[in-house]
């Protein structure tokens, strides 16, 4: 292909035979033979197509109607089952409104408008003729405006067009305005914070937590908070109770359970999802979403899925009523890593 | 089929084929009345069922559990054939067995589901029996179970926040690890949707009624019932699955019919 040496702009429209040096012309083949339709035949076909037409707007309109049945006549109760009625007229009273005149116009100009072939041959480009014309169009309209005699409005406009996108550029800042790190590193939890049912908010007694079950906790204090939810993104837990030979603690986290009850973050340290899903015979916890799994023997530690580091224990130990409480914030940023977390 | 294939060219081909799959997919579908099983429990058993259940029991249970319900010895792996039911209470026999789960055919990732192999008086008898070794859950009261008296908007926001991670918040199942899975709860007795919660089978945590009162299980249970009876408000919800299964529906059927489309628009008519 790359030498182009024996091609020249006059050979373009003929093709060289393999093998032999002479050279043939293309035929213009035309256009195909015009076929008549049924309908352009058989005067029956066109009234049978121009009923067919008709039947499709009818099926429209009832569409239509159906719709307004639905919108108007159907009074919605207690259950259910009236609103999906509802929705049933509504979506196919809306669905045939539209297509019965989309096929039915489609169907029409198929069958019965004129067919007729028409071939419209290519214009040269009359380049010059063209540009003096669009610039003559151009001056013309920059004439009218009298941006060049209206200074004081040429210098307004221009002042208006650079300030009119600022705005766009404080909304976009404002996306990351809270982006302090230091909101990752603290959650509610403190010293002293008695672990609480989610969503009633009850404190939870360590004799309440049987072996092999699972509670959803947020701390104490969270239904009243300011930002409820922000805090509880944060601070969710999940607490369990596993025989205490089944633990295996590693030196410093001694006294973070409470006879083999233990409180793990719910955020998981992939993309934040909440890891919820705990398996009571193996142990495991898994996260829905993208299923990193998290062995529970082993302080949470990755053993499957794209998660890169164990979800932080909260230290927990009980107060003198006999109320799970936690013994500190968890000593790591819960969730996913980012830049700033070290 | 020669009759199909003449058909396939028919100007009418393509709006049947748009009102199948509107037919299908728009369809209404009648959801099962539940089954309200009334079933007396007593909470104190005869000696004489005791008795019964332990026959049963050795006959049926023993390979697995042990003589005495006290666990198969561990295997070489960690390994048990079959766990001490020492202390695991009358409910958890009326959920396995009232279930078909147990007595298992066969060892895999969890016990499945299938046609009970006891009736009510044998299983009741086992349940005696297993409830005289040790203390456990009872089967739940009478008055816990009557979904009516329950309120599905509290029982809805409890299935959120403790059940929907694994039986997906239309109660419609969820895959776990290693072919374990949490089994959909449509169709599932009042009764053993309670147990389920007090006992934990298989990989369930267990609820207790320290973490989840009576009244809060009961509000679960009506919630479930009540998602049952009306079905989804937007017609076929193709099995709750979400993303999977719609996205296939709209993937194939959806694009076929914008594909069956655009051929007839640019048919030749005939």
């Amino acid at each position: 292909m790359g030498d182009h040496s024996h091609g020249s702009p006059k050979s373009s429209g003929t093709v060289a035979t393999a093998g032999q040096s002479e050279v043939e012309k293309f035929q213009d083949p035309g256009l195909p033979p015009h076929r008549p339709r049924l309908a352009d035949k058989d005067p029956r076909a066109e009234k049978r197509a121009e009923k067919q037409v008709a039947i499709l707007f009818v099926i429209s309109i009832i569409g239509t109607l159906l719709f307004f049945v639905g919108y108007f006549a159907i009074r919605l109760d207690e259950t259910i089952a009236t609103l999906r009625l509802q929705n049933f007229l509504l979506g196919m009273g809306t669905a045939f409104a539209m297509l019965g005149i989309g096929v039915g116009i489609v169907h029409w100009a198929k069958t019965l408008m004129p067919d007729h072939e028409i071939a419209e041959e290519r214009h040269a480009v009359r380049t010059e003729e063209d540009r003096v014309i669009a610039e003559t169009m151009v001056t013309e309209i920059i004439e009218e405006t009298g941006i060049k005699r209206r200074p004081l409005i040429r210098n307004t406009l221009l002042g208006a067009m650079i300030l009119a996108p600022l705005p766009a550029i404080g909304i976009l800042r404002d996306l990351s305005e809270d982006l302090n790190p230091d909101v990752l590193r603290h959650t509610m939890w403190d010293a002293g914070v008695r672990l609480t049912r989610d969503p009633s908010g009850t404190p939870i007694k360590a004799s309440d937590v049987t072996i092999g079950s699972a509670f959803h906790v947020i701390p104490e204090g969270l239904n009243e908070a300011e930002h409820k939810l922000e805090e509880k993104a944060k601070a969710v837990v999940l607490l369990m109770r596993l025989n205490p030979e089944d633990l295996h603690v590693s030196p410093g986290r001694e006294d973070w359970n409470y006879n083999g009850i233990v409180a793990y973050s719910k955020i998981c340290t992939h993309v934040g999802c909440p890891v919820a899903l705990y398996e009571q015979q193996t142990h495991h916890l898994l996260c829905p979403c993208h299923q990193s799994t998290f062995d529970l023997t082993q302080e949470c530690k990755v053993i499957f899925g794209p998660a890169t580091h164990a979800l932080p224990q909260l230290p927990i130990s009980v107060d003198d009523e006999g109320y799970l409480v936690a013994t500190s914030d968890f000593h790591e940023p819960v969730g996913p890593s980012f830049w700033e977390r070290g | 089929m020669k009759a199909l294939s003449q058909k396939r060219r028919h100007p009418l081909a393509a709006i049947a084929l748009l009102l199948m799959g509107l037919l299908v997919t728009g369809g209404l579908y009648a959801v099962a009345g539940t089954v309200n099983e009334a079933q007396a429990t007593t909470t104190t058993y005869s000696a004489q069922d005791i008795e019964e259940g332990e026959k049963l029991f050795v006959s049926n249970c023993a390979t697995c559990h042990g003589l005495g319900a006290v666990g198969a010895p561990e295997g070489a792996h960690g390994n048990q054939a079959g766990p001490s039911l020492i202390g695991v209470g009358a409910a958890a026999v009326d959920f396995q067995v009232g279930t078909g789960r147990m007595p298992m055919q066969m060892t895999g990732p969890q016990a499945q589901q299938k046609p009970k192999q006891f009736n009510d008086e044998q299983t009741m008898q086992l349940a005696a029996y297993v409830a005289s070794l040790g203390a456990g859950p009872a089967i739940p009261e009478e008055q816990y179970l009557d979904a009516s008296e329950g309120d599905p908007a509290a029982g809805g926001e409890l299935f959120r926040v403790n059940c929907a991670m694994c039986h997906n918040a239309a109660a419609a199942g969820g895959a776990l690890t290693r072919g374990k899975f949490a089994p959909a709860l449509a169709g599932v007795s009042e009764k053993h949707i309670y147990e389920a919660m007090v006992t934990g089978p298989q990989n369930m945590p267990v609820f207790s009624d320290a973490n989840i009162s009576p009244e809060g299980k009961q509000d679960i249970v009506a919630f479930l019932k009540t998602i049952e009876e009306q079905g989804s408000p937007g017609g076929n919800s193709l099995g709750s699955l979400g993303p999977v299964s719609e996205g296939l529906l709209i993937w194939t059927a959806g694009l076929g019919v914008i594909i069956a489309f655009t051929i007839w628009l640019t048919q030749r008519s005939s």
